[in-house]
């Protein structure tokens, strides 16, 4: 069928913030869809929170609403732009369930809007276990057991079917806390009790237990005509009992017979029939007995996936391109598949290598919460790497992943006791592979680890090759013929040497090992390594990701590399210039990199240079073969860094957008001959280094607040107490505030520099005196060499001290004056130009008593770029990337400050809910996964649509909890008045109780926890409270404040623990007791502007 | 061991053996399934060819007694990226190299199937020589070039049955066998066999230098024209069979069937550049408006332009708009290029089984 004539307007529905088990996928899907469909005509209405994302960059919609994705905001956007359909399956399971919602109130009846792509009866018999169960059973499939318990004797009886060992989830904790495996009744009994306790309403999930069972995807595409193929199939090394977001994967599936395969196949095709998703991609997961082959269904996505982002990067089918193109009345036969041109996308990729997949965590942000991997997904982040064998492909992904680890090495774990060894292999961690890794090299055999992991065999054997291999590297007759030849690469003699060093290298080589690893086996740098197998002429080749196994030529440049014989690339003569991307998702580097380097990527290809990026991370937008000209799918280390440049030689490579990751290579590629444009590595060495960059700031004599640098816990001390507590430490070149703490004595200063120096040994510790009750500002601008241009000024709303990522910041400045804006704009435009900076720069200020303090400068783009360039509707990424490559910014006509004039409210959203236990408190770590934006043309409002986004709907009424420590009480007392006078009911401690009194206000009192109840846990619990004030007093010692905060966080509860924030929040309270929010597009926000 | 594959284009890949050891010639073809090496090594049409998987990773699950296709092993060579001497599945009985040494297959491992695969893409399907005994180069290829390749060579003779036999139900016992069934064997695939006895047909498999005479004589409710190997314009007995078959009792035929059925019908077949191999291929059937993901293997084509009037085009291969499925306007005869038994593959094309039923049921109630 043609596409559609009879709608024109489409509704898309991003995802919004980044958490836990949605990111940079849904850009990714998102941004495919609304190029599709505007590529087929369509107006498309988009409505999205998240403003690091490329599909609210507004040339993508028609109208872009940057506003919470709420029903009753999209609501309000339907009714504006009274679309005719909603395509609800390409923004994750938020879009999905804001679509679900707003059709089962009738909204979408109201405004005559459909669903297309999925149909609501279709997502319900998905989402809805008890009509899925009912489903599976009526086309004759098998899904594991499971019933709903409300009390112990329900739960009793359904053990009795269930069977052991059965597993027990209660409902809505945190972090699924309570939940557990029970092998026999008396354990059974136990969690039972345990669970219903925990469970706010006392139910329980019993589920019969697949865990051991092999874990298994696939990638299911179906169109109007009811053409079913599957795109991808996917198989989890780690077996079931752990997510497949926290699970090593690979693709296509290895261990199953076409016939058990073909079995899935027409399991998965039956799925999607029998639940109806009219068009579009479905992700089915299966579990497999290993024992008998029995097959059961776990789950059916109706939606595009993380997995089907990686399926479309691990083939080279775009599924939710095609997806969309479904949706508006193709069928698959009438697409061609891009990546051949000739075929149609009617097919079912086959691919001729490996990809394995592996996430990344972040549990050092997060300690105190227990870091074993279950059911629930906790890795914020995945590298994707590709190879012809499954040993090159996992220690390519290993070493993506930027964890200090080149492959499958050894080093972090030489010291663990063996009797550890049978509970780091059966109980699911971040480093099981290593532990897997450990036990092999200490002999113990495939079957024993096999029994302790449930890891198929087949992956085992191929780790143990890996750990053979390395065995064979290192014994003293290859030890010594390496060597040799690696001492003298170009020495006439040795015949016998090269030979054997030859053979030994491509083997490793074949087997993923890197240079580095190479380097650590026989005590020479990698640089040695590199050239000594250069010599016998051992290079990374490329291959393309094509589709089809060669079957067809692949028009597409998407590339990765491999040892073997033959090499596809055919470098152009074209002007080029390579981009770094920012490699695995992790808390403070993520999707704001990306679209810096989507931007860097379409703009320069745009100015008719041919672009090539490298990154490998499959859940971006700037891995889709569409964004730039050529694709390397690769690990950022400089050795794949290196291979790519020496097969392309572009004329310049852009390392200041992916985020610490290409920063950290800067040096040694500028010394590899690599021409790096932009701020020169030296310029922002200067930055980072605190002698050399207080050098920087005396020369333009600028404040920074007094600090030093230690290299010791003994050397700290002194320096700290010199400075007086409390001090702010950090270890130098860190992104995110990883490991930088507030220190308010000698004791906790001690034993911060032990972890400290783990966090980064080779650099020392950074001590600055903490500004307290510093007003912090991010001023972020572009410079190409002798203009400088302000992009911004964002003034947080919480005092410094609380990581920028993890403050709620506003643009324009609320509350500065005009004097203190001129010097910051004076104060950036010295510092662009004493470190002489092309492209970017993010320069963080404290402001304390009218002073102004410098606190750190990165000559690089920020987290903040897409914020800001959202907010002032200038593509600074884009401009930046352009003055690298040579254009002034007068050429680019940006010469000018924009000062709008409605408000940009940018917010943090934690994913404190899966780390139950650990520290909720903010400080200089940032612990945020994503962001939101509000805007509205006064502040109030912009800061109630931040919040809303983030997930905290502000109260319009009822009652507050107050308790601040003693320096806020006079702050308090306005604040208070205010929501007594909007009508709240005040809740206080003692203490606050008696201030507010004072000031004539009637509070209900409760007791601080451990003297007496009811406490605010009561009221938190009785749901008697509707948001919190509660300000920290900064002594770690005082875990009441956290017990509050966690369970706010439990019950979604808002909670402010700033002054500045709870003033902002009543301010916010204020304006939508008055009601009227409007829905606004950026594309209207920036006709304002003109 | 060390083992070299050399091409008639001088194109030599050295690697490391695994099965049998030994010298082998074939036709070298490339197969882009992902699953069913086991399918594809026992499938009698690749007879005379020595086969590249282009999936890199294989014998990763072994091999088992379900997934046989024949006899054992037909292909004459098997060339892989990684042969996996682990293996791992519930239903395995043997590794790979056991296997394929019992049956006499030398294997090659560690050379860049990918580099081959594109040189046949591009220059077409070549003649290769396999050794693990003559390791020079230049003599190689000398033996790649010298080697009389497919076209014209009638391959069904090596691999049809010796003599009619009745096929077994290998599970399934209780099926009511409804109708009577004879296979023309011109290199069958079991699987082929399964499928008709799950779709109620007993099955004779005769020889397939059978005539229609002493078919008709058995007075089948209809006949199957399995798939087989090769060119089939040397199978010229074949096609007087089917001629003396057509407009007599139903017929249908696959692959190798449907070719022979084109030239019985006085159409004519060509070789294609690089074959189709693998288990993606789309397929329309116009019938349905529907596609079909379907299995093949197949070197040769019946070409559309030369066909008569008198068949109807039901199915066609979308990614280069070659014939895949034909039925006769008056006759109860129609035939698919592809595989519908599939094995390896997809299952998308199982319903033309019951369409020969319903075609054998036409005609018995006639």
């Amino acid at each position: 069928m043609p596409k559609r004539t009879d709608i024109d307007k489409i509704l898309i529905i991003g995802s919004g913030a980044i958490i836990i088990g949605q990111a940079c996928e849904f850009d990714y899907s998102g941004t495919q869809a609304c190029k599709a469909l505007k590529e087929e005509g369509y107006e498309i209405t988009l409505v999205n929170s998240n403003p690091a994302t490329i599909m609210t960059d507004p040339d993508f919609a028609d109208q872009t609403y940057i506003e919470p994705i709420t029903a009753d905001t999209v609501e309000l956007v339907i009714d504006k732009e009274r679309p005719q359909a909603l395509l609800p399956t390409l923004g994750g399971q938020t879009a999905l369930n804001v679509s679900v919602e707003l059709a089962e109130s009738g909204v979408l009846d109201k405004y005559g809007v459909e669903l297309i792509g999925a149909k609501l009866p279709a997502i319900q018999k998905a989402e809805d276990r008890a009509l899925f169960k009912e489903a599976m059973v009526k086309i004759g499939l098998e899904v594991p057991q499971s019933g709903i318990a409300h009390s112990a004797q329900e739960a009793l009886d359904l053990v009795q079917e269930i069977g052991f060992p059965a597993i027990i989830r209660p409902a809505f904790t945190l972090g699924g806390t309570g939940g557990g495996i029970a092998y026999n009744i008396e354990e059974y009994e136990k969690m039972v009790v345990a669970g219903l306790a925990l469970s706010p309403i006392s139910e329980l999930l019993i589920e019969e237990s697949v865990i051991g069972w092999k874990e298994f995807e696939l990638e299911v595409m179906r169109d109007g005509a009811d053409n079913v193929v599957i795109i991808c199939s996917i198989e989890n090394v780690d077996p079931m009992g752990v997510h497949t977001g926290d699970s090593i994967t690979v693709a296509p599936i290895q261990t199953l017979t076409d016939k058990e395969y073909q079995l899935m196949r027409n399991s998965a095709i039956k799925i999607i029939r029998e639940i109806g998703v009219d068009t579009g991609g479905s992700n089915i997961q299966f579990a497999v007995d290993p024992k008998t082959g029995k097959q059961v269904i776990i789950e059916m996505n109706p939606r595009v996936s993380r997995s089907s982002a990686l399926a479309s990067k691990a083939t080279g089918f775009p599924i939710a391109k095609i997806a969309a193109k479904l949706a508006v009345g193709y069928n698959l036969d009438e697409i061609p598949n891009d990546i051949t041109a000739e075929t149609p996308a009617c097919f079912e990729p086959t691919i001729d290598y490996v990809v394995v997949k592996i996430p990344r965590w972040a549990f050092e942000k997060f300690q105190g919460t227990d870091e074993t991997l279950t059911t629930q997904m906790k890795s914020v982040g995945e590298a994707m790497a590709i190879g012809r064998t499954f040993k090159e492909a996992l220690q390519k992904g290993l070493r993506s992943l930027e964890t200090g680890w080149f492959g499958l090495d050894n080093h972090p774990l030489d010291e663990l006791p063996l009797s550890e060894l049978p509970s780091k292999l059966s109980i699911p961690n971040v480093k099981r592979i290593f532990y897997i890794k450990a036990a092999l090299a200490r002999g113990m055999s495939i079957e024993e680890i096999h029994a302790y992991t449930h890891i198929d065999p087949f992956f085992l054997y191929n780790l143990k090759e890996i750990v053979d291999f390395e065995d064979t590297l290192s014994e003293p007759d290859a030890r010594q013929h390496v060597s040799q030849h690696l001492q003298d690469p170009i020495s006439q003699n040795g015949e016998t040497d090269k030979i054997l060093t030859k053979s030994l290298l491509q083997q490793a080589k074949r087997f993923g090992f890197s240079d580095r690893q190479l380097g650590d086996i026989y005590d020479v740098s990698e640089a040695v390594v590199r050239e000594g197998r250069e010599s016998l002429g051992i290079e990374a080749t490329f291959k393309t990701v094509d589709t089809c196994a060669a079957e067809f030529e692949a028009e597409t440049p998407y590339y990765y590399s491999t040892c073997s014989s033959e090499d596809e690339v055919r470098p152009s003569n074209k002007s080029k210039i390579m981009i770094l991307g920012g490699g695995p998702n992790r808390i403070g580097q993520g999707i704001e990199f990306d679209y810096c380097c989507v931007h860097a990527a379409l703009a320069l290809k745009n100015d008719g240079y041919e672009t090539i990026m490298v990154n490998s991370n499959p859940e971006t937008v700037s891995t889709d073969y569409d964004t730039s000209d050529r694709l390397y799918f690769e690990p950022l280390t400089c050795e794949d860094v290196l291979n790519i440049y020496h097969k392309e030689k572009p004329s310049g490579v852009i390392v200041q957008f992916g985020g610490q990751t290409p920063l950290n290579l800067a040096i040694a590629l500028k010394d590899a001959g690599v021409p790096i444009i932009g701020t020169s590595p030296e310029d922002i060495a200067r930055s980072e280094d605190r002698k050399l960059f207080k050098a920087v700031l005396d020369e333009i004599g600028l404040m920074q607040a007094p600090n030093g640098t230690a290299t010791s816990s003994e050397e700290a001390a002194p320096i700290a107490a010199a400075l007086g507590y409390p001090v702010i430490v950090r270890p130098s070149y860190v992104l995110g505030g990883r490991a930088m703490q507030i220190v308010y004595d000698e004791e906790l200063l001690h034993d911060y520099m032990h972890s400290a120096v783990q966090a980064s040994p080779e650099h020392p510790v950074l001590i600055d005196k903490y500004l307290e009750e510093a007003i912090e500002v991010d001023v972020d601008a572009i410079s190409d060499g002798n203009r400088t241009v302000i992009g911004g000024i964002m003034e947080h709303i919480e005092e410094a001290g609380i990581h920028s990522g993890d403050s709620d910041c506003v643009l324009p400045p609320y509350t500065l004056v005009d004097e203190q804006i001129e010097n910051l704009k004076i104060f950036t435009y010295a510092l662009a130009k004493a470190l002489r900076v092309r492209g970017l720069m993010n320069v963080q200020y404290a402001i304390k008593n009218d002073e102004i303090y410098v606190l750190e400068v990165n000559p690089r783009a920020s987290r903040t770029i897409p914020f800001v360039s959202k907010a002032i509707g200038v593509p600074l990424a884009k401009l930046a990337a352009r003055v690298m490559a040579g254009k002034t910014l007068a050429e680019l006509g940006f010469t000018r400050e924009i000062e709008p004039a409605y408000f940009s409210v940018k917010a943090p959203v934690f994913p404190f809910n899966r780390f139950p236990g650990s520290n909720t408190r903010l400080g200089p770590e940032m612990k945020s996964t994503g962001e939101v934006m509000g805007i509205d043309t006064d502040f109030p409002r912009a800061f109630a649509k931040a919040q809303k986004a983030c997930g905290y709907t502000l109260p319009q009424g009822g009652s507050v909890f107050i308790s601040v420590r003693n320096k806020d009480k006079r702050a308090i007392i306005f604040i208070a008045k205010k929501l007594t006078d909007m009508g709240f009911e005040l809740i206080a401690t003692h203490g606050t109780a008696k201030v507010l009194l004072r000031n004539g206000m009637k509070s209900e009192l409760v007791f601080s926890i451990g003297k007496g109840r009811p406490t605010i846990h009561d009221y938190i619990k009785n749901h008697a409270v509707d948001l919190i004030i509660n300000t920290p007093t900064g002594d770690l010692h005082r875990t009441n404040e956290l017990l509050i905060r966690e369970m706010a966080i439990t019950h979604d509860i808002p909670i402010f623990s700033t002054i500045p924030g709870a003033a902002a929040a009543v301010h916010a309270i204020d304006a939508l007791q008055r009601g009227d929010i409007t829905v606004t597009p950026l594309q209207d926000y920036f006709q304002m502007l003109q | 061991m060390k083992a070299i594959l050399a091409l008639s284009d001088g194109t030599v890949f050295e690697g490391e053996q695994f099965g049998a050891t030994g010298e082998t010639v074939g036709e070298v073809v490339f197969n882009t399934s992902m699953t069913g090496y086991q399918e594809v090594l026992t499938d009698p049409s690749y007879k005379g060819q020595i086969i590249t998987m282009t999936y890199p990773l294989i014998g990763n699950y072994g091999c088992n007694e379900a997934d046989i296709e024949s006899i054992g092993p037909q292909v004459e060579g098997f060339v892989v990226r990684e042969y996996s001497a682990y293996y791992s599945n519930w239903r395995s009985k043997w590794s790979l190299d056991a296997y394929l040494a019992e049956h006499s297959v030398i294997g090659i491992q560690g050379i860049d199937t990918r580099a081959l695969t594109r040189r046949l893409r591009v220059h077409g399907v070549m003649n290769g020589c396999l050794s693990t005994e003559d390791l020079n180069p230049e003599s190689l290829v000398a033996k790649a070039k010298a080697w009389h390749g497919l076209v014209g060579w009638d391959l069904v003779q090596r691999v049809t049955c010796p003599n009619p036999y009745a096929w077994q139900h290998e599970e399934n016992n209780d099926i009511h066998s409804k109708y009577r069934v004879v296979a023309l064997d011109f290199g069958i695939k079991y699987n082929i066999l399964r499928q008709l006895t799950k779709h109620g047909c007993e099955v004779q498999v005769v020889p397939a230098k059978t005539t229609a005479e002493e078919i008709l004589a058995a007075e089948p409710d209809g006949v199957f024209l399995s798939n087989g190997p090769g060119d089939p314009m040397p199978v010229g007995y074949a096609i007087e069979t089917i001629q003396g078959l057509m407009g007599n009792k139903p017929l249908f035929g696959i692959c190798l069937g449907h070719q022979l059925l084109g030239l019985a019908l006085g159409g004519k077949t060509f070789k294609l550049k690089f074959g189709h191999r693998g288990a993606n291929q789309p397929v329309k059937h116009f019938e349905t408006d529907r596609v079909e993901i379907t299995s093949q293997n197949h070197g040769f084509c019946v070409d559309i332009d030369s066909l008569p009037n008198s068949v109807d085009i039901t199915h066609i291969n979308l990614n280069d708009d070659t014939l895949e499925g034909i039925q006769h306007r008056e006759y109860p005869i129609f035939s698919v290029q592809y595989h519908p038994e599939a094995s390896p593959g997809p299952h998308d094309a199982s319903y033309l089984f019951s369409r020969f039923t319903e075609m054998m049921d036409g005609e018995n109630g006639r």
